[in-house]
């Protein structure tokens, strides 16, 4: 019997009989998110998993600030910032295996990056160059996604895929919550569902969709509760805590890539900057609000756990940072290149061979570029 | 050498055929959709084939139409060569997000790293009496979409060969099938179908002196009728079957308007912003010089798709096309 037809298998029902066709109560998330650090569950966590998350976290946000810079030098185009959201980008990442796929949102190249991804080739839509500076089949990583939650049915249909194949391969989609508002989101969990497909679905709830807030956004319990609706776990988790986000994650990975299908995890955070560095917070926000979040913030929850145990010292921390600042000069440098892009190419890959009539368009440019039109108007076009 | 047996088909039966062929061939090509499965599609277009490949080959998805193409993108990005059924015209509207999103930009995105050999078939068009929604003429929409192909068969061989072309193409390919003409017949071998013929190609149907049909889909027949009844006016009519609207044949199209100087362009789509418009200045940007008139557009009226009872005022037919034919200005003739 073929997957489908042990989902799909035609079953009649007699007329008067009703059951429920799923128990709820295992699908239900608990009542409170999910917390490691300063938890008895600490102890249990292994020291080593514990100290590469921090120097991913420390550079991560490194990574942050140095991206949001670039754009006030005019070496990225826009920059939407998961400053405050490291901890989520980074275990995302990381709950993966080699063969796994990541799906991301355009917020999400902190992700991509702790992927394996070039940090340069995961900037190249945000500097205005090429929509994809990295090939998606090198680390597994699809497109940065622009349209809200249109990329979840993308990693639905590629775990299906897999899973037809008899591959080991989950897919883990990333999403925020504004994006659980969409059609998409709500077409791919029933999908995910419905098919068992073996993937992830990880909700990074920061607060706002740019300005509006949450309860503007949904009437639902938790963006986790969604889950039940579909016959899929739910799981509630504190996004800034690293070490429940990673296992969270890992445990939903490893689910899915058992036969268990798909899981909803809400990873609770916040947006300590603005959504991108052309928005402006202080038109819907407090500075309260954010510096209550920085108490809570996931480098110094993890730093704090570490130190106490006594797993992190000074020179520890230093080495994050420098680790860090290698990095940051490097992606500083690469940036200040500015990159050749060859007008022609605008034509190259709409199809994998170009139709008579973009040939003639072909043509058209080229024989402008020979005339010298190639003269970018004074300020430029492309920011 | 044999003598080939022709049998009348239907162009569901090749189209089915062609679906049958396409995934004996390719263990990648995956047929997905509402009713697909175990009903055989509701214009049975996938008759059978869930049975003969199994369901996870041919399956029936929920019913959400974003979900669908979505899902379809995913599995194109891991390899598999999936062809969606949209079950109506207006039902696709909903997946046109991931369509004009995804589906059509993903090769242009990823630097032609990640193609996604997608094939959507829509079943489109008037003339079978369906209430609100069944019957919309969608192609200006797929038109409009650089990335897609578009092709839209009028005969049973090419309902087959444009299939299977479209299935076998690395890049998105929007199948509009006429549903008017999923029932038409033609002598057809089904033992030895048409070859795949690549897409972009249109044909001359009927060829003719006097003027120049260029149409396509459901209504090629129609132009056929007519430009059998323009004989009794003395006119000798060609009509161009253009086959594939992205990418546009202009060599075939603008090779006959120079032959007869003459030319109406025929759809049931709208005309304002329809593909006639920009067929028609295709045509004139090329065939300046050798027209003789303006290039004329016969096409369904700028409303919401008529209710079943009015459809036949909507749609362009015989005469409205002769009455066309009749304005191309033939006193400057003599």
């Amino acid at each position: 019997m073929t997957v489908m037809e042990q989902r799909g298998a035609y079953k009649p029902t007699p007329p008067p009989a009703w059951q429920p066709r799923t128990d709820p109560a295992p699908l239900l998330p608990d009542a409170e998110p999910y917390r490691v650090l300063g938890t008895e569950a600490a102890a249990k966590a292994d020291p080593e998993l514990l100290r590469t998350l921090y120097a991913q976290l420390v550079k991560g946000r490194r990574y942050n600030a140095q991206a949001t810079a670039l754009t006030k030098q005019g070496r990225l185009a826009v920059y939407p910032s998961t400053t405050g959201q490291e901890a989520c980008e980074v275990a995302a990442a990381m709950a993966l295996k080699e063969q796994d796929w990541l799906f991301p949102s355009y917020r999400d190249t902190l992700a991509v990056v702790a992927r394996g991804v070039d940090p340069v080739e995961a900037l190249t839509l945000l500097r205005g160059d090429w929509h994809t500076g990295y090939d998606p089949y090198e680390h597994r990583v699809a497109p940065l996604c622009t349209p809200l939650a249109t990329q979840l049915p993308h990693a639905v249909g590629l775990a299906h895929a897999a899973r037809l194949k008899g591959d080991d391969v989950v897919a883990l989609a990333m999403v925020g919550d504004g994006g659980t508002s969409e059609g998409d989101f709500h077409e791919a969990l029933n999908f995910a569902a419905v098919w068992q497909a073996p993937v992830v679905f990880l909700v990074q709830n920061n607060g706002f969709a740019i300005s509006v807030p949450l309860a503007k956004q949904t009437a639902a319990p938790s963006l986790a509760h969604k889950a039940v609706g579909y016959g899929m776990p739910g799981r509630l988790v504190d996004g800034n805590d690293a070490a429940a986000v990673h296992e969270v994650l890992s445990d939903a990975v490893r689910h899915a890539r058992a036969g268990g299908g798909p899981t909803l995890v809400e990873a609770i955070t916040y947006r300590v900057d603005a959504h991108t560095n052309a928005d402006d917070a202080t038109r819907y926000r407090g500075d309260a609000e954010v510096e209550a979040w920085r108490e809570h913030d996931p480098i110094v929850l993890l730093e704090r756990e570490l130190t106490a145990r006594g797993l992190l010292d000074e020179a520890g921390i230093e080495a994050a940072r420098q680790d860090a600042e290698t990095m940051a000069a490097a992606l500083r440098e690469h940036m200040n290149q500015d990159p050749a892009l060859d007008p022609m190419d605008l034509f190259t890959h709409v199809y994998a061979e170009p139709t008579p009539q973009l040939r003639e368009q072909q043509d058209q440019l080229r024989a402008e570029l020979e005339a010298g039109a190639d003269t970018e108007p004074e300020g430029g076009t492309h920011r | 050498m044999t003598t080939v047996a022709l049998k009348p088909a239907t162009m569901a039966q090749a189209l089915t055929r062609a679906l049958r062929d396409a995934m004996a061939a390719d263990p990648a090509v995956h047929v997905m959709g509402e009713d697909v499965g175990t009903l055989g599609g509701v214009f049975r277009v996938t008759d059978g084939l869930a049975k003969e490949f199994g369901e996870d080959r041919c399956t029936d998805t929920p019913l959400a139409e974003a979900g669908i193409l979505g899902t379809a993108v995913g599995m194109a990005m891991y390899g598999l060569r999936p062809v969606v059924e949209m079950q109506f015209d207006a039902f696709a509207y909903p997946a046109f997000e991931q369509l004009i999103s995804h589906v059509a930009r993903t090769r242009n995105r990823t630097r032609g790293r990640m193609p996604l050999p997608i094939t959507i078939r829509v079943p489109y068009g008037g003339g079978i009496g369906g209430v609100e929604h069944h019957s919309d003429s969608s192609e200006a929409y797929y038109m409009a979409t650089p990335g897609l192909h578009v092709v839209t068969p009028a005969t049973v061989a090419d309902a087959y060969g444009l299939l299977r072309a479209a299935i076998a193409s690395d890049d998105p390919v929007v199948v509009l099938e006429p549903k008017r003409l999923y029932w038409s017949k033609d002598s057809w071998n089904p033992e030895e179908p048409a070859p795949v013929e690549p897409i972009g190609r249109a044909v001359v149907r009927r060829p003719g002196r006097s003027a120049t049909l260029i149409t396509y889909g459901p209504s090629v027949p129609v132009c056929m009728e007519a430009a059998e009844a323009a004989r009794a006016e003395g006119w000798d009519l060609e009509v161009v079957d253009l086959r594939s609207l992205v990418p546009f044949d202009d060599e075939t199209v603008c090779a006959s308007v120079r032959r007869t100087g003459r030319a109406v362009v025929v759809h049931e789509s709208g005309s304002f912003g329809g593909p006639g418009g920009e067929i028609a200045a295709r045509v004139t940007e090329r065939c300046f010089h050798h027209l003789e008139a303006p290039v004329l557009r016969v096409a369904g009226f700028d409303i919401p798709y008529p209710p079943p009872m009015l459809e036949r005022h909507h749609l362009p037919g015989v005469d409205r096309v002769l009455d066309a034919v009749g304005r191309l200005q033939w006193e400057a003739e003599s």
